[in-house]
């Protein structure tokens, strides 16, 4: 190979006066990095992904992991990335893969936004003493009432309601399927869900069935695959969603590697075992706006127009007409996910480059909309690296009725970002089917930790409104009024309609 | 800060203006002295089927030849005159207040903007947004709006309000925080035959003003409250909702109230709160509105601004203070504070 080898990108050391050579990184890591040679517990740092499982359970802090410990010559066009990927597209020929959100260095647009409080002029309101609403409707709503009057001289509602998901948050875990993560990863998520009175996305895998009891909070997903639907599947769910992109690879299918393909997801999915699970990049019975129409219309006749339907799209550059095309439709929510949005698997060209940031497509969606009168006809949902109850404020301000999370619910399972998910080697027993792997995930303390964190959000956003003088969701939400930009350009503040700081 | 006042004598007889501008001079530590007005119903008899349009002008040449343009293309012209006024010491005329008696014609406009209120609607928004030192302030039937930039006696007497003689009025003494002390920026705000009073600040300003430009209401008074007249104007008007119904669409009840309704009173406030969500207004506020059918007054819902009830026969008061209601009628009974978001509704009696 006249390549040669890349410098590893971790190095990693045991302090040997502190280590008491337990074994436990030996035992924790999947990825081979640790292993015992005599007496001596060797390391094979090229292995490491700095998943930190060791760290995190070794009981003497003696290990040090240190990122890039030999660089390459500094040169501000040819970076070590570009050489890398070049280095390994001649080696293997291939397109790049990459796991996790877009990780090049573009300025978040949610870290120059900054949200108002209330002095003086109108009293904060206190969220410890006075009511604050924080419940949402997902789905359509009327766009006027009608009412009448009875001969009794009571009002009576004329109007029929659409069933709407009712959330007690405004925060809902986006879709990440059985088979991208284990089985205890989705029971930690349904239990958290079910107990902070909001929902979840089964992800395009099926509905494995262990988590019944939590379907009344489940959302199906129908994808381009099709895996795991059929009718007893889409009764099951509270609501429908059609997945038509994602924001970490706007315009191709999923895929699921065949070793993440053991009996329990061949089953869930109804494929074979061990086979590859690969999503076309359309939908082959939509090719057009008017075939989305007509399977959204499908899907609510098979459940008698019981349930919401959500259509999830990817943030690209069209992504207001295109929402504004599928709230004519009888679609109920439309998903937009930016560009940030994380995946298990994607080819790093288009997790870097391809797609829109989210604040600015929330920002056009609810504009458009609004423009052409048919705002009321869809709830907005906004994912793609939203990081925590600031990103979350500043979403619904912008227009969205709620949140997907994902990345941030897997960080509360113990996902430390490393990236390497399509491998089945999660040794945090999340993105793996590996048996032992997985019983490392009690779903008892990660459905404590998944409620912690949206408790934790649902009581900083509480917080958050009260000091800007709101007791009421709906208030917040389009309130742009309250948002102003710092170091943003005026070409971003007129989409995002949002004043300077200081104006 | 900021004192309101709303009077209606149910029986529609008619009171002049005297007393009002004393009740409100009552209330000046509530205000600055950088903004008072006075909005009277039944002032105007011998125009009653026409718009009484009132116009600040920054001067007679250019901005009044576009109105008188934009007007005769849209209609008639019925008498127009500049509205009386005196000098006053502590009052500086910054603009020339006038007035129009103006009858739309039939037949221009197709569709949804096809009554004669939408034409003027449209003439008041085009007019406010558009052209450079004219603005309408008032623009209802057989009503007015008097407003400057000043203490509440000078404001009324520069207008001579005691001359004017209404069954109901409004008053408003300002305390300007978030908009200057600007003739267009005092209260009350009108449009056609809604008017508002308003103590308070509106912090969902920004969502009711996305809500309520989605339907071709253009916010250009710098201020929050004219967005309470075009939610009303979409509500009650447009939407055909009584005012019991629009003031639960923007104070609604708590969600933990609706849920202890029986089934349909709950299905009916939660309908409202899921359609007009936008149009919810969060923070605090004292709201006394004027309409062709009488006058409405409520606040927030956890009730942060004051709002005091009055009664005598058919005469019934709402004020931020029971003094001013005291000074209006000192033989007034049944006087109460009403709870948060409850509307007060005063009708007349046929």
């Amino acid at each position: 190979m006249t390549l040669g080898s890349v410098p590893p990108k971790f190095k990693v050391s045991i302090d040997r006066d502190q280590c008491m050579d337990c074994g436990r990184c030996i035992e924790n890591c999947s990825y081979g990095v640790y292993r015992r040679e005599g007496d001596k517990i060797l390391i094979e740092s090229r292995k490491c992904t700095a998943c930190l499982r060791c760290v995190a359970m070794c009981p003497r802090d003696a290990i040090n992991i240190t990122e890039k410990p030999i660089d390459y010559r500094s040169h501000p066009v040819w970076t070590r990335e570009a050489r890398e990927d070049i280095i390994n597209q001649a080696r293997s020929g291939k397109i790049i893969l990459s796991g996790m959100g877009n990780a090049r260095d573009l300025p978040i647009i949610y870290d120059r936004l900054l949200l108002d409080a209330c002095q003086v002029t109108n009293p904060s309101i206190d969220p410890l003493r006075e009511p604050m609403e924080l419940r949402t409707y997902i789905g359509k709503k009327p766009s006027k009432l009608k009412l009448r009057k009875t001969e009794s001289g009571d009002v009576e509602l004329e109007t029929k309601l659409a069933p709407n998901l009712k959330l007690d948050t405004p925060i809902m875990i986006g879709h990440m399927s059985f088979g991208a993560i284990s089985l205890n990863s989705q029971l930690s998520m349904a239990k958290a869900v079910a107990e902070t009175g909001t929902f979840m996305g089964t992800g395009e895998g099926g509905l494995h069935k262990k988590l019944y009891p939590y379907q009344d909070h489940m959302i199906v997903q129908v994808a381009s695959g099709r895996f795991g639907v059929n009718i007893d599947y889409l009764e099951r769910g509270a609501a429908i969603e059609i997945k038509i992109g994602q924001g970490a690879k706007p315009g191709i299918g999923g895929h699921l590697p065949g070793e993440k393909v053991n009996e329990e997801v061949s089953k869930t999915r109804m494929i074979p075992l061990g086979s590859d699970a690969i999503s076309p990049a359309p939908h082959h019975d939509i090719y057009s706006i008017e075939d989305l129409v007509q399977l959204i219309r499908s899907l609510k006749e098979a459940t008698e127009w019981k349930k919401p339907v959500f259509v999830k799209i990817a943030a690209v550059h069209n992504v207001a007409s295109i929402a504004a095309g599928i709230a004519r439709s009888s679609a109920d929510a439309v998903v937009i996910d930016g560009f940030r949005g994380g995946t298990g698997a994607a080819p790093k060209v288009f997790r870097d480059h391809v797609g829109i940031p989210i604040e600015a497509a929330i920002a056009s969606v609810d504009q458009k909309l609004r423009e052409q009168g048919v705002r009321n006809e869809i709830s907005i949902i906004a994912s793609g690296g939203i990081r925590n109850s600031a990103d979350l404020a500043k979403s619904i301000a912008l227009g969205a009725d709620s949140v997907y999370i994902g990345t941030a619910a897997l960080v509360a399972l113990g996902c430390r970002v490393c990236g390497n998910c399509y491998r089945n080697l999660c040794p945090w027993g999340i993105a793996t089917q590996r048996p032992d792997l997985v019983s490392r995930l009690d779903p008892e303390a990660g459905a404590a930790q998944v409620s912690n964190l949206i408790h934790g959000w649902t009581l900083e956003l509480s917080e958050l409104m009260g000091a800007a003088g709101i007791n009421s969701i709906e208030s917040l939400r389009g309130n742009r009024d309250r948002l102003r930009g710092y170091m943003l350009d005026e070409g971003m503040l007129k989409i995002l309609d949002v004043k300077p700081a200081g104006a | 800060m900021c004192g309101i006042i709303g009077f209606i004598d149910r029986k529609k007889s008619r009171m002049d203006g005297s007393s009002i501008k004393a009740a409100l001079s009552l209330m000046n530590e509530r205000g600055s002295g950088d903004g008072a007005g006075y909005a009277a119903y039944g002032i105007y008899p011998e125009y009653a089927d026409c718009y009484a349009l009132h116009v600040f002008f920054d001067n007679m040449a250019e901005p009044k030849k576009k109105v008188d343009e934009i007007l005769q293309q849209w209609g008639e012209i019925v008498h127009q005159e500049e509205i009386p006024t005196t000098p006053q010491p502590g009052l500086k005329k910054v603009h020339i207040p006038w007035r129009y008696f103006f009858k739309p014609s039939e037949g221009l406009m197709e569709g949804r903007m096809a009554s004669e209120n939408d034409v003027v609607t449209h003439i008041f928004m085009e007019v406010n947004a558009n052209i450079k030192g004219a603005t309408i302030f008032s623009s209802g039937k057989n009503m007015g709006v008097f407003k400057a930039s000043g203490w509440p006696e000078d404001v009324a007497n520069f207008y001579r309000i005691e001359d004017y003689k209404g069954y109901i009025w409004l008053a408003h003494n300002r305390y300007p925080t978030n908009s200057p002390g600007w003739w267009g920026g005092a209260h009350p705000f009108n449009l056609l035959n809604w008017s508002v009073v308003h103590n308070g600040e509106i912090t969902s300003y920004g969502t009711n003003q996305r809500y309520v430009e989605g339907y071709g209401y253009k916010c250009t008074a710098l201020t929050d409250t004219e967005v309470v007249a075009y939610l009303f104007d979409l509500l009650g008007r447009q939407h055909e909702l009584s005012h019991e119904m629009v003031v639960k669409a923007l104070a609604p009840p708590f969600w933990d109230d609706i849920d202890r309704m029986p089934a349909k009173e709950a299905e009916l406030n939660k309908a409202i709160r899921l359609t007009y969500g936008s149009a919810l207004m969060n923070g605090p506020f004292a709201i006394v509105v004027g309409t062709e059918n009488g006058i409405v007054g409520f606040t927030d819902r956890i009730k942060l601004r004051p709002l005091v009830v009055g009664e005598n026969g058919s005469r019934l008061y709402i004020s931020s203070e029971e003094a001013a209601i005291r000074t209006l009628d000192p033989e007034v009974k049944n006087i109460y504070t009403p709870r948060a978001g409850e509307p007060i509704i005063g009708r007349f009696i046929e």
